[in-house]
Protein backbone atom coordinates (compact mmCIF):
# COMPACT_ATOMS: atom_id res chain seq x y z
CA UNK A 1 0.00 0.00 0.00
CA UNK A 2 2.66 2.48 1.02
CA UNK A 3 4.78 1.39 -1.94
CA UNK A 4 1.98 2.18 -4.37
CA UNK A 5 1.35 5.46 -2.58
CA UNK A 6 4.98 6.42 -3.07
CA UNK A 7 4.70 5.49 -6.74
CA UNK A 8 1.66 7.75 -7.04
CA UNK A 9 3.47 10.53 -5.25
CA UNK A 10 6.40 10.12 -7.65
CA UNK A 11 4.02 10.32 -10.58
CA UNK A 12 2.50 13.49 -9.12
CA UNK A 13 5.84 15.21 -8.70
CA UNK A 14 7.04 14.21 -12.17
CA UNK A 15 3.78 15.47 -13.67
CA UNK A 16 4.26 18.81 -11.93
CA UNK A 17 7.75 19.24 -13.36
CA UNK A 18 6.63 18.08 -16.79
CA UNK A 19 3.70 20.49 -16.65
CA UNK A 20 5.92 23.48 -15.87
CA UNK A 21 8.31 22.43 -18.64
CA UNK A 22 5.62 22.08 -21.30
CA UNK A 23 3.52 25.08 -20.27
CA UNK A 24 6.46 27.48 -20.16
CA UNK A 25 6.85 26.93 -23.92
CA UNK A 26 3.31 28.15 -24.64
CA UNK A 27 3.44 31.74 -25.97
CA UNK A 28 1.39 34.43 -24.22
CA UNK A 29 -0.52 34.67 -27.51
CA UNK A 30 -2.22 31.37 -26.65
CA UNK A 31 -2.69 31.73 -22.90
CA UNK A 32 -6.47 31.93 -23.10
CA UNK A 33 -6.77 28.73 -25.19
CA UNK A 34 -4.23 27.20 -22.79
CA UNK A 35 -6.57 27.93 -19.89
CA UNK A 36 -9.65 26.59 -21.64
CA UNK A 37 -7.64 23.59 -22.86
CA UNK A 38 -6.42 22.76 -19.37
CA UNK A 39 -10.03 23.30 -18.29
CA UNK A 40 -11.00 20.48 -20.61
CA UNK A 41 -8.15 18.31 -19.32
CA UNK A 42 -9.17 18.68 -15.68
CA UNK A 43 -12.52 17.41 -16.92
CA UNK A 44 -10.75 14.06 -16.42
CA UNK A 45 -12.52 14.11 -13.02
CA UNK A 46 -15.38 12.72 -15.10
CA UNK A 47 -13.53 9.39 -15.03
CA UNK A 48 -13.66 9.53 -11.25
CA UNK A 49 -17.30 10.58 -11.30
CA UNK A 50 -18.26 7.63 -13.51
CA UNK A 51 -16.44 5.19 -11.23
CA UNK A 52 -18.13 6.54 -8.12
CA UNK A 53 -21.54 6.67 -9.79
CA UNK A 54 -21.29 3.03 -10.83
CA UNK A 55 -20.15 1.57 -7.51
CA UNK A 56 -22.63 -1.06 -6.41
CA UNK A 57 -24.54 -0.95 -3.12
CA UNK A 58 -24.70 2.64 -2.15
CA UNK A 59 -27.25 4.97 -0.70
CA UNK A 60 -29.54 6.76 -3.13
CA UNK A 61 -28.37 10.22 -2.10
CA UNK A 62 -24.75 9.25 -2.74
CA UNK A 63 -25.77 7.93 -6.12
CA UNK A 64 -27.44 11.24 -6.88
CA UNK A 65 -24.37 13.18 -5.70
CA UNK A 66 -22.17 11.08 -7.99
CA UNK A 67 -24.51 11.60 -10.94
CA UNK A 68 -24.40 15.37 -10.37
CA UNK A 69 -20.60 15.04 -10.52
CA UNK A 70 -20.99 13.13 -13.81
CA UNK A 71 -23.15 15.95 -15.19
CA UNK A 72 -20.65 18.65 -14.14
CA UNK A 73 -17.71 16.65 -15.45
CA UNK A 74 -19.38 15.98 -18.81
CA UNK A 75 -20.21 19.65 -19.32
CA UNK A 76 -16.64 20.50 -18.34
CA UNK A 77 -15.06 18.06 -20.83
CA UNK A 78 -17.30 18.75 -23.81
CA UNK A 79 -17.50 22.50 -23.29
CA UNK A 80 -13.77 22.80 -22.66
CA UNK A 81 -12.70 21.07 -25.84
CA UNK A 82 -15.33 22.75 -28.02
CA UNK A 83 -14.55 26.27 -26.83
CA UNK A 84 -10.82 25.70 -27.19
CA UNK A 85 -11.31 24.48 -30.74
CA UNK A 86 -13.44 27.50 -31.51
CA UNK A 87 -10.74 29.84 -30.27
CA UNK A 88 -7.80 28.11 -31.92
CA UNK A 89 -9.64 28.14 -35.22
CA UNK A 90 -9.57 31.95 -35.13
CA UNK A 91 -5.79 32.27 -34.89
CA UNK A 92 -4.64 32.74 -38.45
CA UNK A 93 -1.39 33.78 -39.98
CA UNK A 94 -1.46 36.73 -42.35
CA UNK A 95 -2.64 35.86 -45.85
CA UNK A 96 -1.81 38.92 -47.97
CA UNK A 97 -4.46 40.02 -50.43
CA UNK A 98 -3.20 40.39 -54.03
CA UNK A 99 -2.83 44.19 -53.84
CA UNK A 100 -1.10 44.01 -50.49
CA UNK A 101 1.22 41.27 -51.69
CA UNK A 102 2.46 43.44 -54.57
CA UNK A 103 3.20 46.22 -52.16
CA UNK A 104 4.94 43.87 -49.81
CA UNK A 105 7.10 42.64 -52.67
CA UNK A 106 7.87 46.19 -53.67
CA UNK A 107 8.99 46.96 -50.15
CA UNK A 108 11.27 43.93 -50.03
CA UNK B 1 10.90 -15.87 -37.21
CA UNK B 2 7.48 -15.25 -35.87
CA UNK B 3 6.84 -13.64 -32.54
CA UNK B 4 3.55 -14.35 -30.92
CA UNK B 5 2.55 -11.61 -28.56
CA UNK B 6 1.42 -13.05 -25.26
CA UNK B 7 -1.76 -10.97 -25.37
CA UNK B 8 -3.62 -13.47 -23.29
CA UNK B 9 -1.46 -12.53 -20.33
CA UNK B 10 -2.54 -8.89 -20.53
CA UNK B 11 -5.38 -8.55 -18.08
CA UNK B 12 -8.41 -6.34 -18.43
CA UNK B 13 -7.08 -3.88 -15.87
CA UNK B 14 -3.81 -3.74 -17.84
CA UNK B 15 -5.72 -2.77 -20.96
CA UNK B 16 -7.53 -0.08 -19.03
CA UNK B 17 -4.26 1.23 -17.64
CA UNK B 18 -2.82 1.28 -21.16
CA UNK B 19 -5.84 3.26 -22.36
CA UNK B 20 -5.25 5.74 -19.55
CA UNK B 21 -1.62 5.97 -20.61
CA UNK B 22 -2.79 6.86 -24.12
CA UNK B 23 -4.94 9.59 -22.56
CA UNK B 24 -2.01 10.95 -20.55
CA UNK B 25 0.22 11.06 -23.63
CA UNK B 26 -2.54 12.80 -25.60
CA UNK B 27 -2.94 15.48 -22.94
CA UNK B 28 0.79 16.14 -22.85
CA UNK B 29 0.84 16.36 -26.65
CA UNK B 30 -2.14 18.72 -26.58
CA UNK B 31 -0.20 21.07 -24.33
CA UNK B 32 2.98 20.57 -26.34
CA UNK B 33 1.20 21.52 -29.59
CA UNK B 34 0.03 24.76 -27.97
CA UNK B 35 3.57 26.10 -28.28
CA UNK B 36 2.79 27.01 -31.90
CA UNK B 37 -0.45 28.61 -33.08
CA UNK B 38 -0.15 26.76 -36.39
CA UNK B 39 -0.48 23.32 -34.73
CA UNK B 40 -2.42 24.21 -31.61
CA UNK B 41 -5.79 23.21 -32.98
CA UNK B 42 -4.56 19.76 -33.93
CA UNK B 43 -3.23 19.38 -30.39
CA UNK B 44 -6.66 20.10 -28.97
CA UNK B 45 -8.14 17.34 -31.11
CA UNK B 46 -5.48 14.94 -29.86
CA UNK B 47 -6.44 15.90 -26.31
CA UNK B 48 -10.12 15.31 -27.02
CA UNK B 49 -9.27 11.93 -28.54
CA UNK B 50 -7.32 10.99 -25.41
CA UNK B 51 -10.26 12.00 -23.23
CA UNK B 52 -12.61 9.84 -25.29
CA UNK B 53 -10.26 6.85 -24.92
CA UNK B 54 -10.08 7.37 -21.15
CA UNK B 55 -13.86 7.64 -20.82
CA UNK B 56 -14.56 4.51 -22.86
CA UNK B 57 -11.95 2.56 -20.87
CA UNK B 58 -13.59 3.62 -17.61
CA UNK B 59 -16.78 1.76 -18.48
CA UNK B 60 -14.75 -1.47 -18.53
CA UNK B 61 -13.34 -1.04 -15.04
CA UNK B 62 -13.83 -4.03 -12.77
CA UNK B 63 -16.06 -3.76 -9.71
CA UNK B 64 -18.58 -1.43 -11.30
CA UNK B 65 -22.22 -2.32 -11.72
CA UNK B 66 -23.17 -2.22 -15.39
CA UNK B 67 -26.79 -1.41 -14.50
CA UNK B 68 -25.66 1.99 -13.22
CA UNK B 69 -24.20 2.82 -16.60
CA UNK B 70 -27.69 3.49 -17.89
CA UNK B 71 -28.04 6.41 -15.47
CA UNK B 72 -24.52 7.59 -16.16
CA UNK B 73 -25.22 7.42 -19.89
CA UNK B 74 -28.47 9.37 -19.58
CA UNK B 75 -26.81 12.09 -17.49
CA UNK B 76 -23.91 12.35 -19.94
CA UNK B 77 -26.22 12.42 -22.95
CA UNK B 78 -28.12 15.33 -21.39
CA UNK B 79 -25.20 17.41 -20.14
CA UNK B 80 -22.87 16.98 -23.14
CA UNK B 81 -25.05 19.03 -25.52
CA UNK B 82 -25.49 21.69 -22.81
CA UNK B 83 -21.70 22.01 -22.49
CA UNK B 84 -21.30 22.09 -26.27
CA UNK B 85 -24.04 24.67 -26.68
CA UNK B 86 -22.56 26.94 -24.00
CA UNK B 87 -19.14 26.63 -25.63
CA UNK B 88 -20.59 27.48 -29.06
CA UNK B 89 -22.75 30.36 -27.89
CA UNK B 90 -20.33 32.17 -25.57
CA UNK B 91 -18.98 35.49 -26.83
CA UNK B 92 -15.20 35.85 -26.87
CA UNK B 93 -15.46 38.84 -24.54
CA UNK B 94 -17.19 36.50 -22.06
CA UNK B 95 -14.42 33.91 -22.22
CA UNK B 96 -13.12 34.69 -18.70
CA UNK B 97 -16.55 33.92 -17.26
CA UNK B 98 -16.71 30.73 -19.27
CA UNK B 99 -13.33 29.56 -18.04
CA UNK B 100 -14.29 30.51 -14.48
CA UNK B 101 -17.47 28.47 -14.84
CA UNK B 102 -15.61 25.40 -16.13
CA UNK B 103 -13.07 25.74 -13.32
CA UNK B 104 -15.91 25.79 -10.85
CA UNK B 105 -17.71 22.88 -12.42
CA UNK B 106 -14.56 20.74 -12.40
CA UNK B 107 -13.84 21.67 -8.79
CA UNK B 108 -17.42 20.94 -7.82
CA UNK B 109 -17.23 17.51 -9.45
CA UNK B 110 -14.03 16.75 -7.51
CA UNK B 111 -15.66 17.73 -4.22
CA UNK B 112 -18.75 15.62 -4.90
CA UNK B 113 -16.58 12.61 -5.76
CA UNK B 114 -14.77 13.05 -2.46
CA UNK B 115 -18.10 13.14 -0.63
CA UNK B 116 -19.46 10.08 -2.42
CA UNK B 117 -16.29 8.06 -1.97
CA UNK B 118 -16.01 9.00 1.69
CA UNK B 119 -19.41 7.46 2.24
CA UNK B 120 -18.45 4.30 0.38
CA UNK B 121 -14.97 3.90 1.86
CA UNK B 122 -15.93 4.69 5.45
CA UNK B 123 -19.00 2.81 6.45
CA UNK B 124 -17.51 2.52 9.90
CA UNK B 125 -15.93 5.72 11.26
CA UNK B 126 -12.25 5.39 12.04
CA UNK B 127 -11.55 2.63 9.53
CA UNK B 128 -10.17 4.86 6.81
CA UNK B 129 -6.40 4.97 6.34
CA UNK B 130 -4.48 8.20 6.53
CA UNK B 131 -3.73 8.19 2.81
CA UNK B 132 -7.33 7.86 1.63
CA UNK B 133 -8.75 10.22 4.21
CA UNK B 134 -6.11 12.87 3.47
CA UNK B 135 -6.86 12.65 -0.25
CA UNK B 136 -10.60 12.86 0.38
CA UNK B 137 -10.24 15.89 2.63
CA UNK B 138 -7.95 17.67 0.16
CA UNK B 139 -10.15 16.89 -2.81
CA UNK B 140 -13.29 18.02 -0.97
CA UNK B 141 -11.67 21.13 0.46
CA UNK B 142 -9.85 22.42 -2.62
CA UNK B 143 -12.63 21.38 -4.99
CA UNK B 144 -15.23 23.27 -2.93
CA UNK B 145 -13.11 26.41 -2.63
CA UNK B 146 -12.56 26.29 -6.37
CA UNK B 147 -16.26 25.79 -7.06
CA UNK B 148 -17.51 28.60 -4.84
CA UNK B 149 -14.65 30.97 -5.70
CA UNK B 150 -15.22 30.41 -9.40
CA UNK B 151 -18.91 31.12 -9.05
CA UNK B 152 -18.14 34.48 -7.41
CA UNK B 153 -15.53 35.23 -10.09
CA UNK B 154 -18.14 34.32 -12.68
CA UNK B 155 -20.72 36.61 -11.07
CA UNK B 156 -18.21 39.48 -10.92
CA UNK B 157 -17.11 39.07 -14.54
CA UNK B 158 -20.69 38.65 -15.74
CA UNK B 159 -21.49 41.78 -13.70
CA UNK B 160 -24.19 39.99 -11.75
CA UNK B 161 -22.48 41.51 -8.73
CA UNK B 162 -20.20 44.54 -8.53
CA UNK B 163 -16.67 44.04 -9.81
CA UNK B 164 -15.40 46.31 -7.07
CA UNK B 165 -13.63 44.78 -4.09
CA UNK B 166 -16.18 44.01 -1.37
CA UNK B 167 -14.69 44.71 2.01
CA UNK B 168 -15.84 44.86 5.61
CA UNK B 169 -14.08 45.16 8.95
CA UNK B 170 -12.38 42.03 10.22
CA UNK B 171 -12.53 40.41 6.80
CA UNK B 172 -9.01 39.06 6.72
CA UNK B 173 -9.23 37.81 10.29
CA UNK B 174 -12.60 36.16 9.62
CA UNK B 175 -11.33 34.40 6.50
CA UNK B 176 -8.22 33.24 8.30
CA UNK B 177 -10.26 31.92 11.23
CA UNK B 178 -12.57 30.03 8.86
CA UNK B 179 -9.63 28.50 7.03
CA UNK B 180 -8.03 27.46 10.33
CA UNK B 181 -11.30 25.85 11.44
CA UNK B 182 -11.55 23.94 8.16
CA UNK B 183 -7.99 22.68 8.47
CA UNK B 184 -8.74 21.66 12.06
CA UNK B 185 -11.78 19.64 10.99
CA UNK B 186 -9.74 18.11 8.17
CA UNK B 187 -7.13 16.96 10.66
CA UNK B 188 -9.91 15.54 12.84
CA UNK B 189 -10.99 13.38 9.90
CA UNK B 190 -7.42 12.23 9.35
CA UNK B 191 -7.16 11.39 13.04
CA UNK B 192 -10.08 8.99 12.68
CA UNK B 193 -13.13 11.10 13.50
CA UNK B 194 -14.76 10.00 10.29
CA UNK B 195 -18.41 10.85 10.79
CA UNK B 196 -20.26 11.70 7.62
CA UNK B 197 -21.31 15.12 8.91
CA UNK B 198 -17.74 16.27 9.52
CA UNK B 199 -16.87 16.07 5.84
CA UNK B 200 -20.15 17.75 4.95
CA UNK B 201 -19.30 20.59 7.33
CA UNK B 202 -15.81 20.83 5.82
CA UNK B 203 -17.29 21.05 2.33
CA UNK B 204 -19.89 23.63 3.37
CA UNK B 205 -17.24 25.67 5.16
CA UNK B 206 -14.94 25.45 2.15
CA UNK B 207 -17.76 26.71 -0.06
CA UNK B 208 -18.21 29.70 2.24
CA UNK B 209 -14.46 30.28 2.27
CA UNK B 210 -14.36 30.23 -1.54
CA UNK B 211 -17.00 32.97 -1.66
CA UNK B 212 -15.38 35.12 1.04
CA UNK B 213 -11.93 34.70 -0.46
CA UNK B 214 -12.85 36.04 -3.93
CA UNK B 215 -15.28 38.80 -2.80
CA UNK B 216 -12.58 41.32 -1.80
CA UNK B 217 -10.66 40.90 -5.07
CA UNK B 218 -11.28 43.61 -7.67
CA UNK B 219 -12.32 43.08 -11.29
CA UNK B 220 -8.95 44.19 -12.68
CA UNK B 221 -7.23 41.43 -10.70
CA UNK B 222 -9.41 38.70 -12.18
CA UNK B 223 -6.66 37.36 -14.50
CA UNK B 224 -4.73 36.25 -11.41
CA UNK B 225 -7.79 34.84 -9.68
CA UNK B 226 -8.95 32.80 -12.66
CA UNK B 227 -5.48 31.35 -13.16
CA UNK B 228 -5.29 30.48 -9.47
CA UNK B 229 -8.71 28.81 -9.46
CA UNK B 230 -7.60 26.89 -12.54
CA UNK B 231 -4.64 25.60 -10.52
CA UNK B 232 -6.94 24.74 -7.58
CA UNK B 233 -9.23 22.68 -9.76
CA UNK B 234 -6.26 20.84 -11.24
CA UNK B 235 -4.92 20.00 -7.80
CA UNK B 236 -8.40 18.93 -6.66
CA UNK B 237 -8.57 16.56 -9.65
CA UNK B 238 -5.14 15.18 -8.75
CA UNK B 239 -6.29 14.64 -5.14
CA UNK B 240 -9.31 12.76 -6.50
CA UNK B 241 -6.80 10.59 -8.35
CA UNK B 242 -5.27 9.63 -5.01
CA UNK B 243 -8.71 8.90 -3.57
CA UNK B 244 -9.58 6.51 -6.38
CA UNK B 245 -6.04 5.29 -7.07
CA UNK B 246 -6.13 6.46 -10.68
CA UNK B 247 -2.87 7.71 -12.14
CA UNK B 248 -4.62 9.32 -15.08
CA UNK B 249 -6.34 11.76 -12.73
CA UNK B 250 -3.13 12.41 -10.81
CA UNK B 251 -1.13 13.26 -13.93
CA UNK B 252 -3.83 15.26 -15.74
CA UNK B 253 -4.79 17.14 -12.60
CA UNK B 254 -1.20 18.00 -11.82
CA UNK B 255 -0.55 19.19 -15.40
CA UNK B 256 -3.42 21.62 -14.94
CA UNK B 257 -2.19 22.52 -11.47
CA UNK B 258 1.24 23.36 -12.87
CA UNK B 259 -0.26 25.36 -15.72
CA UNK B 260 -2.53 27.36 -13.43
CA UNK B 261 0.28 28.04 -10.97
CA UNK B 262 2.61 29.21 -13.71
CA UNK B 263 -0.05 31.51 -15.18
CA UNK B 264 -0.85 32.89 -11.72
CA UNK B 265 2.79 33.82 -11.18
CA UNK B 266 3.09 35.30 -14.68
CA UNK B 267 -0.03 37.42 -14.27
CA UNK B 268 1.06 38.72 -10.86
CA UNK B 269 4.48 39.54 -12.29
CA UNK B 270 2.84 41.39 -15.20
CA UNK B 271 1.07 43.52 -12.59
CA UNK B 272 4.30 44.11 -10.73
CA UNK B 273 2.80 42.68 -7.56
CA UNK B 274 3.13 39.54 -5.52
CA UNK B 275 0.37 36.94 -5.64
CA UNK B 276 -0.30 37.59 -1.94
CA UNK B 277 -0.73 41.30 -2.64
CA UNK B 278 -3.24 40.59 -5.42
CA UNK B 279 -5.25 38.17 -3.28
CA UNK B 280 -5.24 40.10 -0.02
CA UNK B 281 -4.43 43.66 -1.07
CA UNK B 282 -7.95 44.67 -2.19
CA UNK B 283 -6.45 46.82 -4.92
CA UNK B 284 -8.49 49.39 -6.77
CA UNK B 285 -10.05 51.14 -3.80
CA UNK B 286 -8.10 54.29 -4.54
CA UNK B 287 -10.00 56.88 -6.53
CA UNK B 288 -8.50 59.86 -8.30
CA UNK B 289 -10.69 62.53 -9.80
CA UNK B 290 -10.19 64.30 -13.11
CA UNK B 291 -9.33 67.48 -11.22
CA UNK B 292 -6.51 65.72 -9.46
CA UNK B 293 -5.14 64.50 -12.78
CA UNK B 294 -5.24 68.04 -14.10
CA UNK B 295 -3.65 69.30 -10.91
CA UNK B 296 -0.85 66.77 -11.35
CA UNK B 297 0.67 69.22 -13.81
CA UNK B 298 0.22 69.99 -17.47
CA UNK B 299 -2.99 69.87 -19.38
CA UNK B 300 -4.47 67.41 -21.83
CA UNK B 301 -4.70 68.32 -25.49
CA UNK B 302 -7.92 67.14 -27.16
CA UNK B 303 -7.79 66.50 -30.88
CA UNK B 304 -10.06 65.60 -33.82
CA UNK B 305 -10.29 62.41 -35.88
CA UNK B 306 -9.15 64.32 -38.97
CA UNK B 307 -5.89 65.44 -37.34
CA UNK B 308 -5.17 61.93 -36.09
CA UNK B 309 -5.96 60.49 -39.53
CA UNK B 310 -3.35 62.73 -41.17
CA UNK B 311 -0.81 61.81 -38.51
CA UNK B 312 -1.48 58.09 -39.04
CA UNK B 313 -1.62 58.18 -42.84
CA UNK B 314 1.79 59.79 -43.16
CA UNK B 315 3.45 57.67 -40.50
CA UNK B 316 5.85 54.87 -41.31
CA UNK B 317 5.35 52.81 -38.20
CA UNK B 318 2.23 52.68 -36.06
CA UNK B 319 1.75 50.57 -32.96
CA UNK B 320 -1.79 50.01 -31.72
CA UNK B 321 -2.08 49.47 -27.97
CA UNK B 322 -5.43 47.84 -27.25
CA UNK B 323 -6.86 47.70 -23.75
CA UNK B 324 -9.99 46.19 -22.31
CA UNK B 325 -11.86 49.41 -23.12
CA UNK B 326 -11.57 48.44 -26.78
CA UNK B 327 -13.30 45.15 -26.14
CA UNK B 328 -15.99 46.77 -24.01
CA UNK B 329 -16.77 49.13 -26.91
CA UNK B 330 -16.69 46.18 -29.38
CA UNK B 331 -14.22 48.13 -31.49
CA UNK B 332 -12.04 45.16 -32.54
CA UNK B 333 -13.37 44.97 -36.10
CA UNK B 334 -13.16 48.72 -36.61
CA UNK B 335 -9.56 48.66 -35.41
CA UNK B 336 -8.68 45.90 -37.84
CA UNK B 337 -10.28 47.93 -40.63
CA UNK B 338 -8.21 50.95 -39.63
CA UNK B 339 -5.04 48.84 -39.66
CA UNK B 340 -5.91 47.46 -43.11
CA UNK B 341 -6.54 50.97 -44.42
CA UNK B 342 -3.16 52.14 -43.10
CA UNK B 343 -1.36 49.11 -44.51
CA UNK B 344 -2.79 49.91 -47.93
CA UNK B 345 -0.86 53.15 -47.64
CA UNK B 346 2.31 51.27 -46.78
CA UNK B 347 2.22 51.98 -43.05
CA UNK B 348 3.70 49.23 -40.89
CA UNK B 349 1.10 48.37 -38.24
CA UNK B 350 1.68 46.20 -35.16
CA UNK B 351 -0.30 45.53 -32.01
CA UNK B 352 1.33 45.73 -28.58
CA UNK B 353 -0.34 43.33 -26.17
CA UNK B 354 0.25 43.71 -22.45
CA UNK B 355 -0.02 40.41 -20.54
CA UNK B 356 -2.92 41.73 -18.45
CA UNK B 357 -4.81 43.43 -21.28
CA UNK B 358 -8.25 41.91 -20.88
CA UNK B 359 -9.80 39.94 -18.08
CA UNK B 360 -7.78 36.73 -18.29
CA UNK B 361 -4.33 35.65 -19.48
CA UNK B 362 -4.04 36.14 -23.25
CA UNK B 363 -7.60 37.47 -23.56
CA UNK B 364 -6.78 40.39 -25.88
CA UNK B 365 -5.11 38.08 -28.40
CA UNK B 366 -8.27 36.01 -28.69
CA UNK B 367 -10.43 39.11 -29.11
CA UNK B 368 -8.24 40.43 -31.92
CA UNK B 369 -7.89 37.03 -33.56
CA UNK B 370 -11.68 36.89 -33.62
CA UNK B 371 -11.64 40.17 -35.56
CA UNK B 372 -9.32 38.49 -38.10
CA UNK B 373 -6.16 40.25 -37.00
CA UNK B 374 -3.34 37.91 -38.14
CA UNK B 375 -1.47 36.61 -35.11
CA UNK B 376 1.96 37.56 -36.48
CA UNK B 377 0.95 41.21 -35.96
CA UNK B 378 0.21 40.63 -32.27
CA UNK B 379 3.39 41.36 -30.34
CA UNK B 380 3.94 40.68 -26.67
CA UNK B 381 5.34 43.32 -24.37
CA UNK B 382 9.01 42.31 -24.21
CA UNK B 383 9.15 41.91 -27.97
CA UNK B 384 7.53 45.22 -28.88
CA UNK B 385 8.90 47.56 -26.20
CA UNK B 386 12.23 48.28 -27.96
CA UNK B 387 10.25 49.16 -31.14
CA UNK B 388 8.45 52.16 -29.61
CA UNK B 389 11.61 54.27 -30.05
CA UNK B 390 11.33 53.95 -33.84
CA UNK B 391 7.55 54.34 -33.87
CA UNK B 392 5.88 57.42 -35.30
CA UNK B 393 2.49 57.01 -33.68
CA UNK B 394 1.39 54.91 -30.74
CA UNK B 395 -2.38 54.60 -30.82
CA UNK B 396 -3.68 53.74 -27.35
CA UNK B 397 -7.25 52.47 -27.45
CA UNK B 398 -9.05 51.86 -24.18
CA UNK B 399 -5.84 51.07 -22.29
CA UNK B 400 -4.65 53.08 -19.34
CA UNK B 401 -2.69 51.58 -16.46
CA UNK B 402 -0.53 49.37 -18.72
CA UNK B 403 0.78 52.52 -20.46
CA UNK B 404 1.33 54.56 -17.29
CA UNK B 405 4.95 55.79 -17.13
CA UNK B 406 4.51 56.39 -13.38
CA UNK B 407 5.00 52.64 -13.02
CA UNK B 408 8.60 53.19 -14.10
CA UNK B 409 9.41 56.50 -12.48
CA UNK B 410 7.17 57.28 -9.50
CA UNK B 411 7.83 55.15 -6.40
CA UNK B 412 4.72 56.62 -4.74
CA UNK B 413 2.43 55.28 -7.48
CA UNK B 414 0.40 52.21 -6.49
CA UNK B 415 1.46 50.53 -9.74
CA UNK B 416 5.16 51.38 -9.30
CA UNK B 417 7.22 48.42 -10.54
CA UNK B 418 4.58 47.04 -12.87
CA UNK B 419 6.08 46.30 -16.29
CA UNK B 420 4.43 48.62 -18.82
CA UNK B 421 4.36 49.20 -22.55
CA UNK B 422 6.82 52.02 -23.31
CA UNK B 423 4.22 54.01 -25.24
CA UNK B 424 5.80 57.31 -24.18
CA UNK B 425 8.92 56.43 -26.19
CA UNK B 426 7.03 56.83 -29.48
CA UNK B 427 7.32 60.12 -31.36
CA UNK B 428 3.60 60.81 -31.03
CA UNK B 429 0.98 59.30 -28.78
CA UNK B 430 -2.73 59.32 -29.49
CA UNK B 431 -4.97 58.20 -26.64
CA UNK B 432 -8.54 57.22 -27.44
CA UNK B 433 -10.55 57.53 -24.28
CA UNK B 434 -14.18 57.87 -23.33
CA UNK B 435 -13.53 60.65 -20.82
CA UNK B 436 -10.92 61.78 -18.36
CA UNK B 437 -11.89 59.16 -15.79
CA UNK B 438 -8.91 57.25 -14.45
CA UNK B 439 -8.40 53.60 -15.40
CA UNK B 440 -9.68 50.48 -13.73
CA UNK B 441 -7.15 50.78 -10.94
CA UNK B 442 -8.14 54.41 -10.43
CA UNK B 443 -4.63 55.79 -10.83
CA UNK B 444 -3.76 58.98 -12.66
CA UNK B 445 -1.68 58.69 -15.80
CA UNK B 446 1.03 61.29 -16.60
CA UNK B 447 1.04 59.98 -20.18
CA UNK B 448 -2.13 61.98 -20.82
CA UNK B 449 -0.42 65.30 -20.03
CA UNK B 450 2.80 64.43 -21.88
CA UNK B 451 3.50 67.17 -24.50
CA UNK B 452 3.60 64.60 -27.31
CA UNK B 453 0.25 63.10 -26.37
CA UNK B 454 -3.06 64.11 -27.89
CA UNK B 455 -6.40 62.81 -26.65
CA UNK B 456 -9.29 61.76 -28.84
CA UNK B 457 -12.35 61.61 -26.60
CA UNK B 458 -15.42 59.52 -27.30
CA UNK B 459 -16.63 55.95 -27.54
CA UNK B 460 -13.77 53.79 -28.83
CA UNK B 461 -15.82 52.18 -31.57
CA UNK B 462 -17.23 55.38 -33.05
CA UNK B 463 -13.86 57.14 -32.71
CA UNK B 464 -12.10 54.37 -34.61
CA UNK B 465 -14.84 54.32 -37.25
CA UNK B 466 -14.40 58.07 -37.72
CA UNK B 467 -10.66 57.50 -38.05
CA UNK B 468 -11.22 54.88 -40.75
CA UNK B 469 -13.29 57.21 -42.90
CA UNK B 470 -10.94 60.13 -42.22
CA UNK B 471 -7.91 58.06 -43.27
CA UNK B 472 -9.76 57.01 -46.44
CA UNK B 473 -10.22 60.67 -47.41
CA UNK B 474 -6.66 61.81 -46.61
Amino acid sequence: MTASFLVQLTVLVLAAFLGVEVISKVPTLLHTPLMSGTNAIHGIVLVGAIIVAAYPHQATWIHVVALVAVALGTGNVVGGFVVTDRMLEMFKRRKPEPAERQEAEKRE
Amino acid sequence: MSVSLPLATVSRSDWISLAYLVAIISFILALRFLSNPAHARKGNWIGAFGMAVALVATFFQAGLRAREFIWVGIVMAVSAPIGAYAARAVKMTAMPQMVALFNGVGGGAAALIALADFHRAAPEPGTLGLRTSASIVLSGLIGSVSFAGSMVAFAKLQELISGRPIQYPGQKFGNLALLAALIGLGIAILAGYQEQWVLIVVIAGALAFGVLFVLPIGGADMPVVIALLNAFTGVAAAATGFVLGQNVLIVSGMLVGASGTLLTLMMARAMGRSVANVLFGAFGTLQVTAEQVAAAGGSVRPTTPEDVAVMLAYAQRVIIVPGYGLAVAQAQHAVRELAAELEKRGVDVKYAIHPVAGRMPGHMNVLLAEANVPYDQLKEMDEINPAFDQTDVALVIGANDVTNPAARSDPSSPIYGMPILDVDHAKNVVVLKRSMNPGFAGIDNPLFVDPKTVMLFGDAKSSVEKLVSAVKSV
